[in-house]
């Protein structure tokens, strides 16, 4: 068992107007560990991510990252200097739509290369076997290194994303709804591509998502949102089968039965 | 020899180089700034010139505000000193100022520039004065200004090897021929305005004084002299400027920026010295038998 | 009687459903659930359908949450009381003591069989080559042909993912493995490879817990029943 927990969140509250957001959010995730926050829209669940990743400010509570170098850290006390360079390479951040994250006027290898080059790589040749790489591990052809992302179908965009943000081996990735802007068996590719990448690279991921099933083949634990506040949280099993709250009882209950 | 003027007449209806004496202070703390800080793009307050932008308002506002009675000035417009553009700034200068100008680099003390920088060295006490069109090198890659400001400020500039890695993805090699990104004092990044990247090298350790406006986005910056000037590459694919097969066809030079002149419907070319102090002076040395004309030979 | 290292220590466990949904209503499954098992004990669940064998399985290895009572395992040397442990706690649990084979093959698609079974053996650190060899040596003992091995067990028959699942459930040789079911839908032949998976767990000095519908599979494994009556408290029956 890990001593220590990768990211720690206490009492976080993150609200736009003091009532719609998140309130009072506590969990601890540990490195390898994909934590799902599952919850339907307006939830706050995608506040949280914010919130968690520090893209805004939390208003109340602590987030607290074990950096390489520095140990425990209360993010609030990084500059925000050294909170952007984390962002860029110790942490990872996936939209719900790809175009939003990715540079859709330059190449599939230039996305892909950009934060080892923002790093100090310098060398081209490299770069493009770097990037090569990737696009076959997220299974994209790598003769399409240099084609504009604008020519990829959606999937391949969303690989094309989730590649350009763990090239810096990230330990941690945030996803916001992952899967939810593609078809449905564009999805279980997807899905099972992530399921691999965080075994295999050994991430730590929180997605959000508000479907069940995305939860239940990505996630060792799960947080329940309703109305900004976490209702139940657990192993993603037994949240699933054996749902406490009523609300998780609900969700669960809602799942058409294939 | 190169042409030195007659002096013009003063009009003095205008303040002397008719910015008031206000503005040239407040540019002047700009640039006293700029140069502090080598690279780094000042905000100004950016006057109404008597030309539209795009013109070289920046250019024209940072020489009337260091321009003094003592000064000689060269304006050039794409190496030449004949073109309508430097013709009309040398004049203007001459008429709010009564200062002398020049067509010898040796012999001016400010040099204005648009898109070049003159093949004769320059030397200590010289300034050069460039017109700029966009001052952001990352404006291409992210078009709000505070999120650029912020990059500067925290040195992100993996972004601009993006463009370098895209053309030579696209292209086969960096294909950026001018206006080519370098990092200064090896901290800011900076476009250098439009010169060809065969002028780059000119302002690594330039002993003279090298100052940046740009009038319509209202910012000035400096290179200090002797400060170390990088043009950006990769370790496999290294900086290298322009090369002609020909030589100039009036001088022989083999060292200077040649431009290609199309002569006839039928796509005669001729290449000579876009400088064209430089180039008259070479011939002028060649017919008193100074230098081998390379061009006969 | 030989002494054996004891593995599973339940007392009093209880669990009741709230279903909120449903008014409210309360349903109790399991009350007052008490006995031991041992390392090379086979514990085998009996009683009518309904009273919670499948309940307890699923709160031995934490997948429900019991209401009531006290479930301790041992961990090397430790024991870890599971009622009320940390999230962290069961998974380590999960990874590296207990081994559950679910009554359904649950089919994640595009992962091969395989793979599937050399899963737990990855968990464990164990390298992938060495891995897929011993998936591949069990899942020929289970008579699953070669063929299938790289295809994904979504269209397997219900026998052949039965067989996918025990795989998985003994390759990692877990102290304690919780089986649910395992042989329902398996012929005379691979329930007899079954048998033969658990006799050699036993002697291994794992510790098995599970429920099998048919009488001949029970009377050749159990070395305990445990006898489940709705909601009433429980006996263990010792046999031998």
């Amino acid at each position: 068992m890990n001593a220590q927990p990768l990211l720690s969140v206490r009492n976080m509250t993150r609200t736009w107007d003091g009532v719609h957001g998140c309130r009072n959010v506590s969990f601890d995730l540990y490195p390898g560990e994909v934590l799902c926050v599952v919850g339907e829209s307006g939830s706050g669940k995608s506040t949280l991510l914010s919130a968690v990743s520090y893209q805004t400010r939390p208003d109340a509570g602590s987030v607290w990252y074990d950096t390489r170098d520095q140990g425990f850290t209360d993010l609030a006390a990084l500059p925000g200097a050294r909170l952007r360079l984390l962002s860029r390479t110790d942490w990872g951040f996936v939209r719900q739509n790809a175009r939003d994250g990715l540079r859709m006027q330059v190449s599939a290898g230039a996305n892909i290369a950009e934060r080892l080059m923002a790093v100090g790589d310098r060398h081209y040749g490299e770069l493009r076997r770097v990037a090569g790489n990737w696009l076959q591990k997220m299974e994209i052809d790598a003769g399409r290194l240099d084609d504009r992302p604008v020519s990829f179908s959606g999937g391949m965009q969303q690989r094309l994303q989730i590649a350009r943000n763990l090239v810096t081996h990230p330990r941690l990735v945030f996803m916001d709804e992952p899967t939810a802007s593609l078809d449905v068996s564009v999805q279980a590719r997807l899905l099972d591509l992530l399921r691999q990448l965080v075994t295999d690279l050994g991430l730590a991921a929180i997605v959000v998502t508000h479907d069940l099933a995305v939860a239940r083949l990505l996630a060792h634990r799960t947080l329940v949102m309703r109305g900004g506040e976490v209702v139940e949280s657990g192993l993603t099993d037994q949240i699933l089968d054996d749902p406490q709250h009523p609300y998780t009882q609900l969700l669960v209950s809602s799942i058409l039965q294939s | 020899m190169t042409t030195q003027h007659a002096t013009v007449e003063r009009d003095d209806h205008y303040n002397f180089a008719y910015l008031d004496e206000s503005t040239k202070r407040m540019l002047r703390r700009a640039l006293l700034k700029a140069v502090a800080i080598p690279g780094y793009q000042v905000p100004f307050g950016s006057r109404e010139m008597p030309l539209p932008y795009g013109w070289g308002t920046g250019g024209i506002q940072v020489t009337a505000s260091i321009i003094g009675r003592g000064d000689v000035l060269k304006v050039i417009d794409q190496g030449s000193d004949d073109t309508t553009n430097a013709i009309n700034i040398r004049r203007f200068f001459g008429r709010v100022t009564g200062v002398a100008t020049t067509e010898s680099t040796p012999a001016a003390t400010i040099v204005q520039t648009r898109h070049r920088i003159p093949e004769t060295p320059l030397a200590a006490g010289q300034i050069m004065v460039f017109q700029v069109p966009i001052p952001e090198p990352l404006r291409w890659l992210e078009p709000s200004e505070t999120e650029t400001r912020t990059m500067h400020a925290l040195a992100e500039y993996g972004g601009m090897h993006v463009k370098l890695y895209e053309d030579i993805a696209q292209h086969g090699h960096i294909a950026t021929t001018y206006d080519y990104p370098v990092i200064v004092n090896d901290r800011y990044m900076m476009r250098p305005s439009p010169i060809p990247k065969f002028d780059n090298p000119k302002l690594d350790g330039s002993p003279a004084l090298m100052l940046f406006g740009a009038g319509r986005e209202k910012r000035v910056y400096a290179v200090p002299p002797y400060t170390r000037v990088k043009s950006l590459d990769f370790e496999d694919h290294p900086f290298r400027v322009e090369t002609w097969t020909e030589c100039c066809d009036l001088c022989g030079s083999r060292e200077s920026y040649l431009d290609e002149i199309i002569l006839d419907d039928a796509g005669t070319r001729r290449y000579v010295c876009s400088d064209t102090e430089y180039c008259n002076d070479r011939q002028a040395q060649q017919r008193a038998g100074g230098i081998p004309d390379e061009a006969a030979a | 009687m030989r002494a054996t290292t004891p593995m599973i220590e339940v007392r009093g466990l209880g669990k009741m459903f709230t279903l909120h949904n449903q008014g409210g209503m309360r349903l109790p499954v399991l009350e007052a659930v008490d006995f031991d098992a041992a390392a090379g004990d086979c514990l085998v669940l009996a009683g009518p359908s309904g009273t919670g064998k499948s309940t307890l399985l699923r709160c031995l290895y934490g997948n429900y949450l019991a209401t009531e009572g006290s479930i301790r395992v041992r961990s090397g040397n430790e024991w870890i009381e599971m009622v009320g442990a940390p999230e962290q706690r069961i998974l380590a649990l999960r990874r590296d003591t207990i081994g559950y084979v679910s009554q359904f093959l649950r089919v994640i698609p595009r992962v091969a069989a395989l793979d599937v079974v050399a899963e737990p053996l990855r968990a464990a650190g164990v390298d992938a080559e060495e891995a897929r060899a011993r998936a591949a040596a069990l899942l020929q003992r289970l008579n699953v042909p070669a063929r299938l091995w790289g295809l994904a067990p979504a269209t397997f028959s219900g026998g052949e993912q039965q067989r996918v699942n025990i795989a998985r459930g003994f390759i990692a040789r877990h102290p304690v493995l919780l089986l649910d079911e395992p042989t329902a839908s398996l012929d005379a032949d691979n329930r007899k490879v079954v048998i033969e998976l658990i006799r050699e767990a036993r002697a291994q000095g794992r510790c098995l817990l599970g429920i099998f519908h048919d009488a001949e599979v029970r009377d050749a494994v159990a070395t305990q029943t445990l006898e489940l009556r709705p909601a009433l408290a429980a006996t263990a029956d010792m046999e031998q």
